[in-house]
């Protein structure tokens, strides 16, 4: 059960220039509480002050020295009594000597569990390390350093040193800080140690690992190089998200006296026939089925089973390729590292030497995972070297996941350098975007990286684990508000807007915002077309809203007319101009335009009364005939308009009505010429529904002729 | 807990519960025209497989393929097929040598397995059912091809064209449909049938041609369909070569569920002073699974609907309300309410801040959790967020800067660099889209140490040599992916998984066999310049004493458990086993004695005594 056990002792630096953090340094470690007693309950934990006016710890009683130095808890299980000891922790007046409190609390350690004890044991100390140790009563305090080192070693304790520097420490003595660092440092290259430096409350706060998971492989085998070159590795996980707790859900049905109920709810499911609702069917009775179009194909996992794709356990090299053909958003999950299986000393150097030479090179490999036997699918992945830069640490490689085919959707936008001018920065704006993506800067070149993902603690884990402890002293609590370290996180650095004001100002006055009042309903654009077919009319549309846009400062009327009656109908007209009467200068190819349009079965009987008048006008304004020629063409192409509409009844009234028309009104010519022509009327051949047969037709003007004659 | 409460996943939904508008609008009515004329049944030419195969043959089985990507792909779409230049004819107008084919219903539907089944039978009954004749005849005022396309605009008059694209497929061999033709009869019907083209345009409705040519005659566009597809220039020059590659991609496409072009939120980015910018943000990378599971009765293959009970642990009474949530802390049970949870996440009140920006060399590759998110400008609320937004995109591009923001999302708040992505064109169209990549970075609490796992102690921990790594740099050069895309792989998994439905659904016998393409190119790797720079690295590194597997290094474990069964076997030995088991006296030994047998014949040695003693019978064949 507590295989992973764990023993922590914390020394906390309590002296008077590290009052300013200890808000944050009790934060930290009730967090780690906390956690412990959720997830590692049987974890032990002891604490202890140095830099206390008082002294008290066995040591000092044995041996003596070791002032200032005060055990505030023996070690022992972690329980709520303990969290509460970190609601305020008593400040100390005295410069805090670090190497007197890492014996303490290594004895504390020792004498303990001896050398037994197998689980692991850790120290844990957090100080500015700015005051002068004192020196010691033999050799060099180099000396000392090493010899605690090597018991540590022996004892098989780990030292996690967090300093608290930069804009936290304050003034300090710079030869006794290098001093202390070094022999900070100095652990580190000697035993199982590590230092970490914090130079903001906020990573102060992230600077503790405050949940110890016990790592697991994923994978222990062969990263297979080719047939012949096999190196033994070992896959972990290197990053995956941390959640809340996992809940139960709370019934309060038992009566609150039963000290025994659970106040557990169960989820029940039950299957029941969509047709026949009152029939539960028993999950054995279950069946799975896949969606193929609209009908469901039924698979039994049995059959399933027997033709899925089963790809064997192994971890095989595709090949190398430029770091550059694979971008950065292409990673797709949280990330795993490949690590040389500890104590075969040739694959550690094979590891490295693929890494190295990957990092020299600009190169990736590319991997296919199958982790375990049995695997639904094959995995396709990209090694990315990661050099150590501390001696005691392996050289290992980063794999993230990359995608198929399937997963990528292509959409497509429009270029930017495509988009109206309207949208393109003026040299003077693209200058203060560049000034403040230079000055809005989070790593600033001679301080430590602000919001580093490895320094920088979850908000929210944060204020849900704070809660929690709120609750459990008083069920009413109500929602602590967000701690002013945390909201760092989530809010631009006041400070660092102060000292950038003239970069952010000038900003704000190059560019100029409008709310768009006039909001489309945005259905127009969401419906945007499929990928691939026509990003060019996007674009255009996009041009459309800008150009409306621009318009709406100006004059709102003509904006509202122009985009938003019809979108479309306005794209259309572009190409070819749409036809609604028919015009004087082109009537016969505005009739056949007329004609052609189908949005409507009107616009043919429009067409054709449109036309009539116009031949009619044409022939009753002809002076000395000179737009017969006119008239003809027309009524040429109204009687083929006529045929091809299966309106022969139109032309062939029209035409004896024409005729009447001339005669009437001293215009026999036209008749004549119409005969010349050799127009007809139309007949049944032509169109079905002509009740004039073909004789008839051809005799029409002849007998007219005679009646003229 | 909340696997994905923001959704951003969200948009793979399962087909179970679409959302009816985004349907809607996605989808597509096409109907295949198919000319049938003897022609396509007597020109051949060369088939996948060294085969001659007729027009007619590989315009059915581009069809069949088109159909059953269809029916994965995007399965509301609605398909029709029509044969044209036909002897029978069947369609509601009832006019001559078209013939629709259906399965079931007639006009448009969903393609389901019935009709891909029976449209991939169909060539064995053509000549017998539906016949091959031809349709445009001197003397004989039959027009097939406007025929046909007024019945394929009839079937495409359901639904309006704005929540739907309607095409036809038009698949024929005949570059000159009136060429038998003379005079004003051929002149009248060109126009008329251009005319019914350009109607069916005006509505909406594209039409593809599809030309089959062979070897021997080019497809010739200039006598009929440049003028029916209003193709000139350069269009004109390039539709051929295009549409061989069309044809082919019809028939290779890959099975993917389709999503169309989507944004599924929109975000503002404040950057200072109130300064705040308007962003659509699109999925453009999400894990593809197989489509959702229908549970089914298995002895109807009635669907079945799940019904969620909430049952108190204590009481077994029936709970209705939405419970509240506990933990058990200090021996207490915390009670937490869904709005408390909820206000525990309020951290920000903005959905993106913008915080800063770092150079792009401090965003490690182990920092990623999940999929990136595309960040594209709008002006739609805020007329001025395109220009600030490619100002920004330019000088970080420029500059090598990654922007750092909190995504204020009120369920799942994080820390998220934004990188600016410079479009990339190849000929074959947009590669990148210009725009930013928002990419979710872990917190220290997500990131775990697991390289100090192993800190070594005694600092002997190997490094690789100046020698070795030159080895490893040659080795790389040999084993190059030069023009490696993210995308090139398809999932085999998936493709099996298609394989594996469609086969059920059509009731074929034999299930494809899908290739797996990520497979290492094993010819390749055996090629003699690399298989000597694997052996000088593998020199370089292990000397001569590479070995493979755990024969010369056998793990701990391994001889610990080793001298356990040799030790068993030892004792087992002074036992009567078969006796003792005749005897039904194996319960009277101890459960050591009785672990002494397992250990000996490597049988698990966990369980309680009596199945310790099955299991022995078991193995003694009792």
């Amino acid at each position: 059960m507590a295989r992973n056990k764990e023993s922590l002792v914390l020394l906390l630096d309590v002296g008077p220039k590290m009052h300013g953090v200890l808000p944050q340094v009790e934060k930290v470690c009730a967090m780690l509480l906390e956690k412990k007693l959720i997830y590692n309950k049987f974890d032990e934990v002891g604490i202890v002050l140095f830099g206390t006016a008082e002294t008290n710890n066995e040591l000092t009683k044995e041996v003596g020295g070791y002032e200032n130095v005060v055990v505030l808890e023996g070690i022992k299980v972690v329980d709520g009594d303990l969290v509460d000891v970190l609601d305020q922790i008593p400040r100390g007046t005295v410069p805090g000597d670090f190497l007197d409190a890492i014996v303490v609390g290594m004895d504390m350690l020792i004498k303990k569990f001896g050398p037994t004890n197998k689980g692991k044991k850790r120290l844990c100390l957090i100080t500015n390390a700015l005051s002068r140790l004192r020196d010691p009563y033999e050799g060099t305090k180099e000396d000392q350093v090493s010899t605690i080192a090597q018991q540590m070693t022996e004892q098989a304790i780990k030292l996690e040193c967090v300093v608290v520097r930069g804009e936290l420490s304050g003034d300090a003595d710079k030869n006794v800080m290098d001093e202390n660092d070094q022999l900070l440092e100095l652990f580190t290259k000697k035993t199982w140690a590590k230092t970490l430096h914090v130079e903001s409350p906020t990573s102060l706060l992230g600077a503790l690992r405050t949940r110890s998971i016990a790592p697991v492989t994923i994978f222990r085998g062969d990263l297979e190089v080719s047939s012949g070159l096999k190196i033994k590795v070992w896959v972990y996980k290197k990053t995956s998200e941390e959640r809340f707790p996992t809940l139960k859900k709370y019934s309060d049905k038992a009566p609150a006296t039963d000290k025994f109920a659970t106040r557990e709810i169960k989820v029940d499911y039950e299957y029941r026939s969509i047709q026949d609702p009152e029939k539960v069917v028993p999950p054995e009775q279950r069946i799975k089925g896949y969606r193929y179009g609209p009908e469901v194909v039924p698979v039994s996992s049995d059959a399933w089973e027997a033709v899925k794709f089963k790809p064997e356990k192994s971890v095989k090299l595709l090949g190398f390729t430029d770091a550059k053909n694979i971008l950065r958003q292409y990673y797709m999950k949280d990330v795993n590292i490949f690590i040389a299986e500890p104590g075969k000393k040739e694959a550690v150097t094979a590891v490295s030497a693929l890494a190295r030479a990957m990092k020299e090179m600009n190169k990736v490999a590319i991997v296919r995972c199958v982790w375990r036997q049995g695997q639904a699918g094959v995995a396709i992945g990209v090694l990315t070297p990661n050099v150590s830069v501390k001696e005691n640490i392996p050289d290992s490689l980063y794999f993230n996941l990359l995608p198929f085919a399937e997963d990528v959707r292509e959409f497509q936008f429009p270029s930017f350098k495509n988009l109206p001018a309207t949208f393109q920065p003026t040299e003077e704006q693209q200058e203060a975007a560049d000034n403040l993506v230079m000055m809005l800067d989070l790593a600033p070149p001679a301080k430590q990286e602000n919001l580093k993902p490895d320094l920088t603690p979850n908000p929210v884990l944060e204020r849900f684990y704070h809660f929690l402890n709120l609750k459990a002293k008083d069920p009413d609590a109500t929602v602590p508000s967000l701690d002013e370290a945390l909201k760092r996180i989530a809010e631009p650095d006041t400070e660092l807007l102060s000292q950038n004001k003239s970069v952010i100002d000038e900003f704000q006055r190059c560019f100029e915002l409008k709310e768009n009042l006039k909001k489309k309903k945005s259905t127009r654009s969401f419906k945007e077309k499929p990928s691939g077919s026509d990003d060019e009319k996007e674009v255009i549309e996009d041009h459309n809203e800008g150009k409306t846009l621009m318009i709406t400062d100006d004059i709102t009327a003509v904006k509202v007319e122009n985009s938003d009656e019809k979108p479309y109908s306005a794209l259309t007209t572009n190409s070819a101009a749409i036809v609604e009467k028919i015009g004087d200068i082109t009537p016969v190819q505005d009739f056949e335009a007329m004609l052609s349009r189908r949005d409507s079965p009107d616009w043919i009987a429009k067409g054709i009364k449109g036309l009539k008048s116009k031949i009619l006008e044409f022939v009753e304004d002809s002076f000395a005939g000179n737009n017969y020629n006119k008239a003809i063409e027309c009524l040429v192409a109204l009687r083929k308009g006529c045929v091809l509409e299966q309106e022969p009844k139109q032309y062939n009234d029209f035409v004896q009505y024409l005729c009447r028309f001339c005669r009437g009104h001293d215009l026999n010519d036209f008749c004549e010429l119409l005969g010349l022509k050799g127009m007809t009327l139309i007949t049944k051949s032509e169109a079905v529904d002509s009740d004039v047969p073909d004789e008839e037709a051809r005799s029409f003007l002849v007998t007219k002729d005679g009646k003229v004659e | 807990m909340e696997l994905d409460p923001d959704e951003i996943f969200g948009d793979d939904e399962d087909d179970s519960q679409p959302n009816l508008q985004e349907r809607e609008s996605s989808k597509e009515y096409v109907v295949y025209i198919v000319d049938a004329s003897p022609k396509m049944f007597s020109t051949t030419c060369p088939g996948e497989d060294q085969n001659d195969q007729t027009h007619f043959q590989m315009a059915i089985s581009c069809i069949s393929e088109s159909l059953k990507n269809r029916i994965i792909n995007s399965s509301y779409d609605e398909v029709a097929i029509c044969f044209f230049n036909t002897r029978e004819k069947k369609n509601l107008q009832d006019i001559n040598g078209v013939f629709e084919f259906s399965a079931g219903e007639d006009g448009l539907g969903r393609p389901t397995a019935r009709l891909i089944k029976e449209f991939d039978q169909i060539e064995e009954s053509f000549v017998k059912k539906i016949g091959s004749q031809y349709g445009i005849v001197p003397g004989s005022r039959e027009n097939s091809l406007y025929n046909a396309l007024w019945v394929a605009q009839a079937l495409l008059r359901k639904g309006s064209a704005k929540t739907a694209d309607k095409r036809m497929l038009l698949f024929t061999n005949e570059d000159d449909p009136f060429g038998t033709l003379k005079g004003v009869t051929k002149l009248d019907m060109t126009r008329t049938t251009l005319q019914r083209a350009k109607d069916a345009q005006d509505l909406g409705i594209s039409i593809e041609l599809l030309p089959l040519s062979n070897p021997d005659r080019h497809f010739s566009m200039s006598h009929f369909y440049a003028d029916m597809l209003g193709l000139e220039g350069d269009a004109l020059a390039d539709f051929i070569p295009s549409s061989i590659e069309r044809l082919q991609d019809m028939k290779d496409q890959l099975r993917k569920r389709m999503f169309k072009k989507r944004r599924y939120r929109t975000y503002s980015l404040s950057i200072a002073n109130g300064v705040s910018i308007q962003l659509s943000a699109y999925a453009l990378l999400r894990p593809t699974v197989p489509g959702s599971i229908t549970w089914l009765d298995s002895t109807s293959n009635l669907p079945l609907k799940t019904e969620r009970s909430l049952i108190c642990a204590d009481t077994g009474a029936l709970i209705q309300e939405a419970p509240k949530q506990f933990l058990p802390y200090r021996n207490q049970e915390i009670k937490f309410s869904r709005e408390e949870i909820s206000q525990i996440k309020r951290v920000s009140t903005t959905q993106l801040c913008l915080l800063g920006f770092k150079p792009l060399s401090c965003l490690k590759d182990y920092h990623n959790l999940k999929p990136s998110t595309f960040l594209f400008p709008t002006d739609e609320e805020m007329i001025g967020s395109t220009k600030i937004f490619i100002a920004l995109h330019r000088s970080m591009l420029r500059l090598r800067r990654f922007a750092v923001a909190y995504f204020g999302s009120s369920t799942h708040p994080q820390l998220v660099a934004l990188i600016a992505q410079d479009e990339i064109i190849s000929t074959r169209g947009q590669i990148e889209p210009p725009g930013m990549h928002m990419i979710y970075l872990p917190y220290c609490d997500d990131i775990r140490n697991t390289e100090e796992l192993h800190m070594d102690v005694t600092f002997t921990t190997p490094r690789a040599s100046n020698e070795e790594i030159q080895k490893a740099v040659a080795l790389m050069k040999r084993v190059d992916l030069r023009d490696f895309s993210v995308c090139q792989f398809s999932n085999p998994a998936l493709q099996k998984h298609y394989a594996v439905l469609q086969a059920l659904a059509l009731e074929e016998d034999e299930i494809p066999e899908i290739k797996d393409e990520t497979l290492p190119d094993e010819e390749g790797m055996a090629r003699p310049g690399i298989v000597n720079a694997v052996e000088e690295f593998k020199l370089a590194v292990y000397g001569e004493k590479y070995e493979e597997g755990e024969s010369n290094n056998i793990s701990e474990a391994s001889r610990k458990r080793k001298a356990i069964a040799g030790k068993a076997a030892q004792e087992s030995a002074n036992y009567d086993w078969e006796d003792l088991a005749e005897n039904g006296k194996l319960k009277d030994l101890t459960v050591s004695e009785l672990k002494f047998y397992l250990a000996a014949h490597r049988l698990p040695v966990t369980g309680k005594k009596e199945a310790l003693i099955s299991r022995i019978l078991t193995h003694m064949k009792k």
